[in-house]
């Protein structure tokens, strides 16, 4: 008896020494690799933040355009000289309306019309947009000849910038483009209180422009907006029905194990590959418009496809089997347990994975390079079949942009595909916690 | 969800059906970066001044790229028209035809100028060609020997330069820019009798004297100006080669060097008093004048005085233009079909 009570605690004592021996050390490695993994999320939210700062300084501003406010005298003598608009309606679309806009400006500030350099600077003050803005005014009213209106024209681009105070004033009047008069001008017309700062709805609703006032994001939107429809509709039945075949129905063996190795191949291939692809599918094989969003939209659901199958297989696979083996225990057949039983618990799962792969699809310019779509298209699209670039493009062709005002164009297109692509984000993450069901 | 296969199955359907039956109403125009700004300016201006026209679509790639998809073929399905910096080489107008694009009417509407710029900080540089080449060359003579160019700072080819490290970013070897950089800066500094003195073959002079150095002192950007502007903007005693147009636009944070003691402006470039400058151009497929609608419209609207004259819109954004002569001449010569 004592013997056996002694042996216990003979073999003990030394048992607990070595629970001991080495405590330190493991605690030690632990602050560390917790330090470490403190480090990394440090370091990766700097760089995040560093995006976000440098992005919304500068493209904050492009979400406001400096706009003149003057009333503008719709002169008979300048927009139909012989009165013949009645018998010939292009004449308003003709007319020399930027001198319109020049007069407006000038006489407001009372400026001498013999004196030519101010008169040019007064008409460089408003953006050649005002062409287009002034005729649409006046063939929606032709009466409007002849008479005077309050009209807002967008300032131009320069001086926009340099309103902004993004041209530095303090060189040389000849190293910029914007001339000492221009500016004089400028502050008469803020004194007067014509010069505004409204939204700068333009940005989303213009199409591309060589002129970075009347530049806008439309063309770029309602491209991605046609994209991302043709990528749903295409990729999400043929992806869900694939994966559903493949993991319900199919029987494993050699040749669809070489289905899933090449759909998650597929999922890894440089988009640009799809973009050739498209380039000699779509395009020269079936003869489909070039810069078209439809071309766009069935690369980008090439490359979407493995995204979804992937996404959908996993959400299959995580329905338990007891529903299954529940299902075809009340006598459903397969079809029916995979439709009323398991698709429904798979459906929050297929949403994210899809939503996922819009997101990628949408910011995405390398297969659209190939297929036309890298481009300047002025005109909205009536509907897939016509020319339009997508947002990314779009930022990639402002960013080439010489012109100073396209810079923060550039950051604020940056920041409206952000927006756009936290939405999509968002939505997956709530629909994930609204119908994701625990076992 | 059967109702969405369905769906998916008529759309790739008719995708594939449709898209032959469409007839194009709007231009595409593709190529050179450096033409990509004027044609946007003309394609903008065209659609808004000609009611029953689209707006072009112009794409944009670089001049090698552009072409190579015009000679592509004839059709709908091809572009119209091909920017490009340089003139179209004897090979690709041999790749043109073979394809099927016999009649390629070739346009040259002005004008560009290649400036040499630092940070507007910077000193003043007054630069000679053989300046250029002495910094940026491969291979150099010294004392009748052909060696790897030792030179470091700019104060070494030339006193008169600060004793800054070199630093130049010059267009990568895809622009057209790099062409009219090696025939008109390089070619015009190399001296190529010395050359073929110190053991080079004939056939090889024009090579050795067209090759940069590759020891990272000088970088080609194979982006566009802004990328330049960027690497100058980081690096403020760098050397960047840029448009004209691109200087003009970006005045307040470049100072321009001079070449050959002239200051590039539009009125040095246009009297041919400023030695680095190339024509610009674009081709038109003679086979869709009359097919796609707006096109004949386009390419006169482009030449037009309104658009390539002195007070045009294209000569304020940079262009410098043709003289009075060779616009009527590339008008005429546009009216009468020339093709090359």
């Amino acid at each position: 008896m004592t013997d056996s009570a002694l042996a216990p605690s003979a073999m003990a004592a030394p048992a607990a020494q070595r629970r001991d021996f080495g405590l330190k050390r493991r605690h030690a490695s632990e602050a560390r690799f917790r330090f470490y993994g403190i480090t990394a999320i440090v370091i990766g939210l700097a760089f995040l933040i560093i995006l976000f700062v440098s992005i919304i300084s500068k493209g904050y501003t492009a979400f406001v355009q400096t706009s003149i406010t003057v009333p503008v005298e719709f002169s008979e003598q300048i927009i139909d000289k012989n009165n013949e608009r009645a018998t010939d309606p292009l004449k308003l679309r003709a007319a020399n309306y930027p001198l319109v806009a020049r007069n407006a400006v000038a006489a407001f500030l009372g400026i001498d019309p013999t004196d030519k350099a101010a008169m040019k600077a007064a008409g460089d003050l408003v953006s050649d947009s005002s062409r287009v803005q002034l005729r649409e005014i006046v063939q929606a009213d032709p009466s409007i000849v002849g008479q005077t209106r309050t009209v807002t024209l967008l300032a131009s681009g320069d001086i926009d910038s340099a309103n902004k105070g993004q041209i530095d004033l303090s060189v040389a009047e000849a190293n910029r483009k914007v001339s000492d008069k221009q500016l004089e001008l400028l502050n008469q017309l803020k004194e007067k209180g014509a010069v505004s700062m409204p939204f700068n709805w333009g940005l989303l609703t213009f199409g591309a422009s060589s002129r970075p006032e009347s530049a806008g994001l439309g063309v770029a939107l309602i491209g991605s907006l046609f994209m991302m429809l043709v990528v749903l509709i295409v990729s999400l039945p043929i992806g869900v029905a694939a994966s559903i075949y493949l993991e319900e129905f199919a029987r494993k063996n050699r040749f669809t194990d070489l289905i899933e190795v090449n759909i998650n191949n597929l999922a890894a291939v440089p988009s640009i590959v799809f973009g050739l692809l498209g380039l000699a599918v779509f395009i020269n094989f079936f003869g489909m418009p070039r810069s078209a969003p439809i071309v766009g939209g069935l690369v980008l659901s090439l490359m979407t496809l493995p995204t979804i199958i992937i996404a959908t297989r996993a959400a299959l696979r995580s329905v338990p089997p007891s529903i299954r083996t529940a299902a075809l225990g009340v006598g459903a057949s397969k079809t029916q347990m995979v439709f009323d039983h398991v698709l429904p618990l798979a459906v929050p799962g297929i949403l994210t994975g899809t939503i996922i792969g819009l997101a990628r699809a949408l910011g995405e310019t390398a297969p659209l390079l190939l297929i036309g779509m890298v481009a300047f298209v002025a005109d909205m699209p009536q509907n897939p079949l016509q020319p339009a670039t997508a947002l990314p493009v779009q930022i990639f062709m402002w960013t080439n942009e010489a012109e100073r005002a396209f810079v923060e164009r550039t950051s604020g297109a940056i920041i409206v595909l952000l927006v756009f692509l936290a939405i999509m984000n968002i939505t997956a993450i709530v629909l994930r916690r609204r119908f994701e069901r625990r076992w | 969800m059967k109702v969405a296969v369905f769906a998916s199955a008529a759309v790739i359907a008719l995708a594939a059906g449709m898209g032959a039956a469409v007839a194009r109403d709007q231009i595409q125009v593709a190529g050179s970066s450096t033409v990509l700004p004027y044609a946007k300016i003309v394609a903008e201006t065209f659609g808004e001044t000609y009611p029953d026209f689209k707006t072009p679509v112009v794409e944009s790639g670089g001049s090698g790229a552009g072409i190579k998809q015009f000679c592509e073929g004839v059709g709908e399905d091809k572009i119209d028209i091909a920017n490009s910096s340089r003139s179209m080489k004897a090979d690709e107008l041999e790749s043109c035809k073979t394809a099927g694009v016999t009649d390629v009417q070739e346009v040259k509407f002005g004008y560009d100028g290649i400036v040499f710029a630092t940070d507007i900080a910077g000193p003043d540089f007054a630069i000679q060609p053989v300046d250029i080449y002495k910094a940026l060359a491969a291979k150099l003579v010294m004392d009748g020997k052909l060696v790897d160019n030792p030179y470091t700072k700019w104060n070494e080819v030339n006193p008169a330069f600060p004793a800054w490290d070199i630093a130049a970013y010059i267009p990568g070897e895809k622009h057209g820019t790099r062409e009219v950089f090696e025939t008109k800066v390089l070619d015009a500094g190399c001296d190529k009798a010395a050359l073929e003195a110190a053991g080079v073959a004939k056939d090889d002079v024009t090579k050795t004297c067209h090759a940069v150095r590759k020891d990272g002192k000088a970088v080609d950007i194979d982006g566009d100006y802004t990328e330049t502007l960027a690497r100058i903007d980081a690096n403020k005693t760098g050397v960047g080669v840029f448009g004209l147009s691109f200087y003009e636009n970006n005045a307040d944070k470049l100072k321009v060097a001079t070449v050959g003691g002239v200051v590039p402006s539009v009125d040095s470039v246009a009297s041919g008093e400023y030695p680095v400058s190339r024509p610009l151009f674009f081709y038109v497929k003679k086979a869709h004048i009359g097919v796609i609608p707006g096109l004949k419209e386009y390419v006169e609207f482009f030449l037009s005085d309104e658009m390539v004259g002195p007070d045009s819109p294209l000569a304020e954004y940079g262009l410098v233009p043709a003289p009075d002569a060779e616009r009527d001449a590339a008008r005429a010569a546009f009216e009468a079909g020339t093709t090359m």
